[in-house]
This record gives C-alpha cells, structure tokens and sequence, in this order.
C-alpha cells in the first residue's frame, strides 16, 4: 500500500520562542526552522513499514511557504520516494490543511495517512483527526505501535491512563506519539540522492479549497514570568520552608 | 448561547475533568451534557447534580463503549444541530473526538483553551505555553477543547438536571476496541494532586527511580510524574509524563528531582502554585522557574528529605 505522510515545518524544538514587542506573533526571523519532531517520527515509521514490505510507496507532503521545500527534502533524504508541496504564504489553519490533504488522500489512495500527533508551533493536535473526519475513515491517535494485518491496522495509543489498543479497518488515519520510534538521521548520500527525487509544486486553487482562515489572532503575549525564587542551603533548610508551605506534617 | 459539554467518565464514575469543562462552558451560556457509553444511568444521574446543568442527554449504546470517534462523533454532530458550542476537556479522549466533530461541522477547532473572553474570543497557548494567543473566531457553531488546570471545577452537587435519552446512530464499523494496559494507581492522579513528585534522567533506572522518588511522594501523599527522558528510557510508563505533549498540571507544589527543565516540560507544569527544584547542575533551567531549589546530589539529598519529613 501506499502511504501519505503530512510534514510541516516549524520553529527547532530546541529554539525558546520569543513574542515579538508589538503582540503580533512569535519572531521567525532568523530562527533555525526544522521538521515538526512528531513528523519525523511520522517519517520513521512509515518507512520503516516499507522496509517491511507492508508499504510499496511514501508520499510526504507539506502545506507552507517555499521553504517547505527543505523539510520535504529531509523527508526525502530520511526515505520518502516522493513529495508534493502544496505552496502558500499565508498561515494555513488545520481545518484547511485537513482538506488539502484530504483532496491530495483522493488522488493517491493511500492505505494509511501518518500524522504528527500536534505541531510544537500552534499545539491543535486536530488536523489528523479532522481529515479521518473528512475522509470518513478510522483514526489511529497518539499511536506508540502500529501494527498492519491484511485489511486492518492494530494502533496501540497513549492515553491517560496508560495504552490502549484500537482495530481499525483501513483505509486509515494515525497520529504518532513520542514513542512510536526513534527517527534516523539522513546519511550524507542519501541527502544528495534526495535532491533528485520528484517534489511537485502545487498552490491550494490547484485543488478547489478555500483556506481563509476561521481564526483571528487579536493578540500574542508572553505568559505571566516565574521569577526564580530561593536557594536553600540544605535538607534542613528546605524541609522547614515545605513545613512552612503545609505540605509536611 | 446552548453549549454541549461531553462528559468523560471512567468505571461507571464521571472523570474530574468534565467539570472545568462544564465551568468554561458555563461562561457561554446554558450548559447541556451528554453521557454516551454503554449502562451509563449511573454516570448520568451523578452528572444531572452537577451545579448549574440544564439538560443531560443519554445515549446508552455498546457503540459509545470506550469513546470511539467514529462512532461518538456522529452523535454529537447531531446533537449540535440544537446547541452552539461544544465543549470537552483536553483529556485524550477529548482530543481526540472534538476535532473529528469539529471537521464534521465544517468548524475550526479552539483546543485548549484557558480562558473565555468574549462568546467569540478565547485564549490558548501555542508554542509549548510560551505565546499566549488571543483568539477569535468567526464559526457560527464552536467547538471548544479545555484546559484542566485554568478553570476552577463546577460543584459536583447541588444541580438538578432533567435527563432525557437520544437515540444511538449505531456503529459505524470502522473501528473497535482492542484492549488497554491501564495502570492500576496507588497514588493521587496527577492533573488533580495537590502535590506532585517528578523525576528525570538523572534517576538512573527502574528500580532505582521507584527506591527514590516513590518514598518521598507517599510521605507528601504526592502524585508521581516524570520527564520524558525518564518515559523514554522506560523508568516509569507514559501516563507518568508531565509537559507540552503529556500532562498539563497546576499542583499546590511541584517536586523536581534531576530534571533539567527543558521548554517542553516547563509547559506542562510551570503554573504549579510552589516549584521546588533538586539537582546538582546550579545552572539548570529548572532553576529559572522554581521557587525554592536545592543544588546537590539528588541521591544523598531525597532521602534525607523523605527521612527528615
Ligand atoms: C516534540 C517534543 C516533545 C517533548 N515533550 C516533552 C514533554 O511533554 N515532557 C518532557 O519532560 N519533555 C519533553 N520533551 C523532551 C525535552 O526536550 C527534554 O529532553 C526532557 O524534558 C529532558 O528530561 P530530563 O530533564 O529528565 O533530562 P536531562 O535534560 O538529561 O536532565 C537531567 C538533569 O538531572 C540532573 N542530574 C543528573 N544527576 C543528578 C544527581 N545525581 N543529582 C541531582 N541532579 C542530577 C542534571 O544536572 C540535569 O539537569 C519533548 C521533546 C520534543 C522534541
Ligand atoms: N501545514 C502543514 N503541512 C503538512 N502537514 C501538516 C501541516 N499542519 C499540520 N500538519 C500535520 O498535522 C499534524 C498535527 O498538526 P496540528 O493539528 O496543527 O497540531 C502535524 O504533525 C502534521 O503531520
């Protein structure tokens, strides 16, 4: 089967982000931009389905500015056979996003769309289970195992209270969590072949969907600042100031 | 504004989460709920005393067994054709029923929200709580996920809501449930500890983190939790994460022991009331935020402290 993997390009996980002076939005000038890690993992295990011949062929596709480019050829590097950009300036909701890759999932008829779980820079955690919602398919979320047999897909979740497992007839939708795998670095020739592996260009008209947004941001602020407090010299210190706050008898 | 908070429960007992999400609602207007499970009297009778509730609709079906999306999102997407909002906690299985109904609505999604502004203008954090975010929307229906530790919980008494049954829309046979591993606790849970204990790499393994952190959180009658590092590298089960893409809690006092205090775990517990940070690096992140810290060898300085308690 085929499969289509969402990769979208956000802030570095390793970046602080900093609210701009004006209440406009998070600074994205000059900050290291990389793969949303839970897209990576999304990367990983899609692949790693190909090598174990569940999957014939992966298709990575991302909706955002031109230099999404860059995160589909990391993608590619990492093991995609091919990518499709879907190309806009603007910031692309998920609900939108949802219904790009939902025209996108009609085209390719994949057995499985793989998710990240939630993209670090807006935090929705929905746009996997708004395309299972658009597509009418099964949806796999938080997945930390996923195993295909013949028509069904088992997805072992992270939830509250520990895992749980679903059936679900494929077609399919999985949203990865942390620990599904551990992604691969791309290795140095397998960089330079990515560099010749197909990535189409597309813009959202191509496929008849209206992005405008639905949200407005009115503002953006920093949260109220922890200032750091005390150090304690010892136990003895500490156990009187926690005595002091009731927590000990 | 008719708002439908959907009601999580567990065991036949209603999850504490439900009642912030009935709070937030409340902010919005009416507030309806619906019980979807299978023999779920019990939980809609304790649900109809919620303080300030209006209706409770029931649909008692083996379809809505486990809060499969597939099958309760329909419900609630009919439901809606009657209410303006729906409103569920970001639980996991909040998250992971709301955006499917909200996708069914043809609505953008307001998750986690923490506060209400306006019946259109809600905040929520973006980039692992580090940019609050004013939003508003122009959905005519909203479909709202909520935020646990912002809002207070409703009363769990004194209302008296009529409960009327709706009708099942069946199972949709595109998925069912398997089986859960569903840790059995022998202390408080963690989004509702007044105390919480969490440990990070530096606890070594298994063995080592239990000998070391769980003595401490039972002498505070704690919560335990942990760091991604100590999830991944199998010291304690996933549930036990606290961060951006684990628990979000707010505790009277947060205990922690050998964590750095990367972004992502700050975003999940730097709303704790009293931060208390052990560990041996003083230059340690952890330290920026917390209130009290001590700099030492967790491995000498907790059990002194669990000792001396
Ligand atoms: C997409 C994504 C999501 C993530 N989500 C989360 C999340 O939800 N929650 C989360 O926690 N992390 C999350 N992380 C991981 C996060 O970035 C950090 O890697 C992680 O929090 C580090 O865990 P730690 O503090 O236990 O380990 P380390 O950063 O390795 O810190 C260990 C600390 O222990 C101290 N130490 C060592 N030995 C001793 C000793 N004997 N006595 C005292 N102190 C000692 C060290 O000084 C150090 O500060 C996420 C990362 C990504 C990319
Ligand atoms: N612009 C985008 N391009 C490609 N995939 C996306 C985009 N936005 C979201 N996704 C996918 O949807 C997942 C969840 O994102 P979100 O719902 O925004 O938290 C991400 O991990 C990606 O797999």
């Amino acid at each position: 089967m085929k499969l289509l993997v969402p990769v979208k390009r956000v802030i570095d996980y390793n970046v602080k982000p900093r609210v701009k002076a004006d209440g406009s939005g998070v600074d994205l000038s000059n900050v290291k931009m990389s793969m949303n890690p839970f897209d990576e993992i999304a990367v990983e295990e899609a692949i790693r389905l190909k090598e174990k011949g569940v999957a014939t062929e992966i298709v990575a596709v991302s909706v955002g500015p031109a230099k999404a480019q860059e995160t589909l050829r990391t993608a590619l590097a990492m093991g995609a056979d091919r990518a499709i950009l879907i190309e806009s300036d603007a910031e692309v909701e998920p609900l939108a996003v949802a219904k790009l890759l939902a025209k996108v999932a009609a085209e390719e008829t994949p057995g499985m769309v793989i998710l990240g779980k939630q993209a670090i820079d807006d935090d929705s955690n929905q746009t996997g289970q708004m395309l299972a919602a658009l597509l009418g398919w099964s949806q796999g979320t938080f997945a930390s195992k996923v195993e295909v047999s013949g028509d069904a897909v088992a997805v072992t979740r992270e939830v509250d209270g520990g895992l749980e497992t679903v059936n679900l007839k494929l077609p399919a939708i999985v949203t990865t969590d942390l620990r599904l795998n551990e992604p691969r670095y791309a290795s140095l020739p397998n960089i330079m072949k990515a560099k010749s592996k197909p990535l189409a260009q597309k813009k959202p008209e191509d496929y008849g969907v209206d992005i405008a947004p639905r949200h407005t941001t009115l503002k953006v602020e920093e949260p109220p600042k922890r200032s750091a407090g005390i150090k304690v010299a010892d136990v003895d210190e500490l156990v009187a100031k926690m005595k002091a706050l009731g927590v000990a008898a | 504004m008719k708002t439908l908070v959907w009601v999580e429960h567990e065991g036949g007992a209603l999850k504490d989460a439900t009642l912030a999400a009935v709070t937030a609602a409340s902010k919005l207007g009416e507030v309806h709920l619906l019980v979807a499970g299978a023999g779920v009297a019990g939980v809609a009778a304790e649900a109809a005393k919620i303080a300030g509730v209006g209706k409770v609709h029931v649909a008692d079906d083996a379809a809505y067994d486990h809060a499969l999306a597939e099958n309760v999102a329909p419900l609630i997407v009919e439901l809606m054709g009657h209410h303006d909002a729906f409103v569920a906690p970001a639980t996991s299985n909040g998250k992971n029923i709301a955006p499917r109904v909200a996708a069914l609505l043809d609505v953008m999604q307001l998750s986690d929200i923490l506060s209400v502004e306006s019946a259109d203008t809600f905040t929520r954090p973006t980039y692992a709580g580090n940019a609050i975010a004013t939003v508003k929307t122009s959905d005519a229906k909203l479909v709202i996920t909520v935020r646990g530790t912002a809002f207070e919980k409703a009363a769990k008494d004194g209302g008296s809501g009529s409960i009327e049954a709706v009708s099942s829309t069946g199972d949709k046979g595109l998925s069912s449930f398997a089986g859960a591993e569903i840790a059995k606790l022998e202390r408080p849970e963690l989004t509702s500890a007044k105390v919480i204990v969490s440990g990070g790499r530096a606890l070594k393994d298994g063995p080592t983190f239990e000998a070391t952190i769980f003595p401490l959180a039972d002498k505070l009658g704690a919560a335990v939790g942990a760091s991604r590092a100590a999830v991944d590298a199998g010291y304690v089960p996933n549930d036990y994460q606290v961060g951006q893409t684990g628990k979000i809690v707010a505790p009277e006092v947060y205990v922690a022991v050998g964590i750095s205090g990367a972004i992502q775990h700050l975003a999940g517990m730097k709303d704790s009331k009293t931060i208390i940070a052990i560990n041996k690096d003083e230059d340690a992140p952890i330290f920026q935020v917390a209130d009290i810290g001590l700099v030492g060898d967790l491995f000498k300085i907790v059990p002194e402290l669990t000792e001396k308690l």
